[in-house]
């Protein structure tokens, strides 16, 4: 129960999640599980995919239909709640938020973790993007097997020397 | 003794943002604070900020802090006192502080005091090792000072604060071995929570602090699960080895200075404990002596700002300067406050300040 462990249950994640064949083309992916004051995610996004009313206290609602995966929401969100998914190839790819130092780099293989901390599967850097514009929060590119898609939240964050 | 027009205690969110309000209204104004910089909690924030453009969402505290610093500092008007701690105010507005060993005395024509709060703690056996901190030092240790505070850290509180500086520990590098939280749930935001746990750190609910184990610092914790009435359950102990015991469990309002100074003062445990009693305007008991951020009820550092906005405008308005659009620029200001105050997680606040009679 998401509110004693913050793991969310397997119905609240893909409450979250559009019908799979949406999914050929990148769409964000929302998990604000409860009302909090904020709305970054609607005001940076270029599209006006993802909307959060005057009261923003209320969870966004996203239209996957104007959603393109870009991926400005992701890294906009302070709570770190929005990854992007796409299926391509029997193959996830997705774009998660990163603040952990040192980055991967592209190619490298890591760890992927579920929401519960749990390592599940070997992934693949894609790509890693972090611009000035990004305030530091930088987005990573995993490849999976797309049996996780609904698993999948983000890497194992390796400690190297002091 | 010096003399000012209007003296702010506290250079945090609602100090500085007094300062810039009662700066465009063309007041001169001295800014005191104990630290060697301004900023106050923001210092430290090194995540990004929640609510809306308004209140600077989505830039890190760190940053909106800097602009916040760029905003004043450099007006003509503004005096600028620091590594002074205020240890005196009277009834007279005058108001006494220690620099190093010197005590100083300012008399002001409006005081804003806006001094924050202080971390509380919990007892329990051992809780003066070496070892055993409040979040605030960690985040300090860590982001002011670049220093570690251990190796492993049991963490004690989900609130925001024991949730965010928990990812910040992980973040330097730390082990954070497990979040205890003494409630039946996380007490802040689910999305920092689960921030955490998919990175292996679990939380467990209904858990307090028993003990902390260790000779000249501490070795390990012993945690026990807690019944309804939060009182430890014999035969439930578990010993939780780790260097860090840190503790999140909440802060309380710095009031001190304005009982002194024979403010009405009112206890509201919402709103942290005591609290100065204040109209919805933030004026206190006393003639010209305002209140607002955390030391007037713990809240976030978004609503502090718009908080400290709306006391510097009463402070102008009563040293009698003209603002521009004043009536419009409150009303937008208690709007956004209280748009961040609408959700679930305000609930708690807004029931404060009705007891305080702020809201109806």
């Amino acid at each position: 129960m998401i509110e004693k462990t913050g793991v969310p249950s397997e119905a609240q994640i893909k409450s979250c999640f559009p019908e799979k064949i949406t999914l050929k083309k990148p769409k964000a992916i929302i998990e604000c599980y409860k009302e909090i004051p904020c709305n970054p995610c609607d005001t940076s996004c270029p599209f006006d995919a993802i909307t959060v009313p005057e009261d923003i206290n209320v969870r966004p609602s996203i239209d996957f239909d104007k959603c393109t995966g870009c991926g400005i929401c992701v890294y906009n969100c302070p709570g770190l709640a929005i990854s992007v998914m796409q299926l391509k190839d029997g193959k996830v790819s997705m774009k998660i938020p990163y603040e952990f130092t040192p980055l991967p780099s592209q190619g490298e293989t890591v760890n992927v973790m579920n929401r519960a901390g749990e390592v599940i599967t070997p992934g693949t850097i894609t790509k890693v993007q972090r611009t000035d514009k990004m305030n530091k929060t930088a987005l990573l590119h995993v490849e999976i097997p797309d049996a996780y898609l609904y698993d999948a939240i983000t890497i194992e964050v390796k400690h190297g020397s002091e | 003794m010096k003399t000012t027009e209007c003296l702010i205690v506290g250079a945090g969110p609602a100090g500085m943002r007094a300062a810039k309000r009662l700066l465009d209204a063309g007041a001169e104004v001295t800014l005191i604070d104990r630290s060697d910089m301004l900023g106050g909690q923001l210092t430290k924030q090194t995540h990004m900020f929640f609510g809306s453009e308004k209140q600077h969402a989505s830039k890190r505290g760190i940053d909106i802090m800097q602009l916040m610093i760029d905003d004043i500092v450099n007006h003509p008007k503004l005096t600028v006192i620091k590594n002074a701690t205020v240890v005196a105010m009277y009834k007279d507005r005058v108001v006494g502080y220690v620099i190093g060993e010197t005590y100083h005395r300012i008399q002001a024509n409006a005081i804003v005091v806006a001094a924050g709060a202080s971390e509380k703690a919990i007892p329990f056996e051992n809780n003066d090792l070496p070892g055993v901190y409040a979040a605030g030092a960690v985040q300090t240790l860590m982001n002011v000072y670049g220093v570690k505070p251990g190796h492993k850290v049991l963490m004690v509180g989900s609130g925001n604060i024991g949730l965010i500086v928990t990812y910040q520990l992980l973040q330097a590098g730390v082990e954070v071995v497990k979040l205890i939280e003494a409630a039946d749930s996380i007490g802040g935001y689910l999305v920092h929570a689960s921030k955490i746990k998919r990175l292996g750190v679990d939380i467990e609910t209904n858990m307090s602090v028993k003990r902390a184990i260790g000779k000249d610092e501490v070795e390990a914790a012993e945690i026990w699960r807690l019944d309804e009435a939060w009182q430890g359950i014999e035969g439930t102990e578990e010993i939780i080895e780790c260097d860090v015991i840190c503790m999140a469990v909440g802060l309380a309002p710095l009031t001190e200075l304005l009982q002194q100074m024979g403010a009405k003062i009112m206890y509201v445990r919402e709103l942290g404990g005591n609290v100065p009693v204040i109209d919805k305007d933030h004026r206190t008991s006393i003639e010209r002596v305002y209140a607002c951020g955390d030391m007037a009820g713990i809240e976030e550092a978004s609503s502090a700002m718009m908080a400290g906005e709306i006391a510097g405008l009463s402070a102008a308005v009563d040293l009698g300067y003209h603002v521009e659009n004043y009536e419009d620029d409150v009303a937008r200001l208690r709007h956004e406050l209280s748009n961040l105050r609408d959700g679930p997680h305000g609930e708690k606040i807004r029931l404060g300040l009705k007891k305080l009679g702020v809201l109806s």
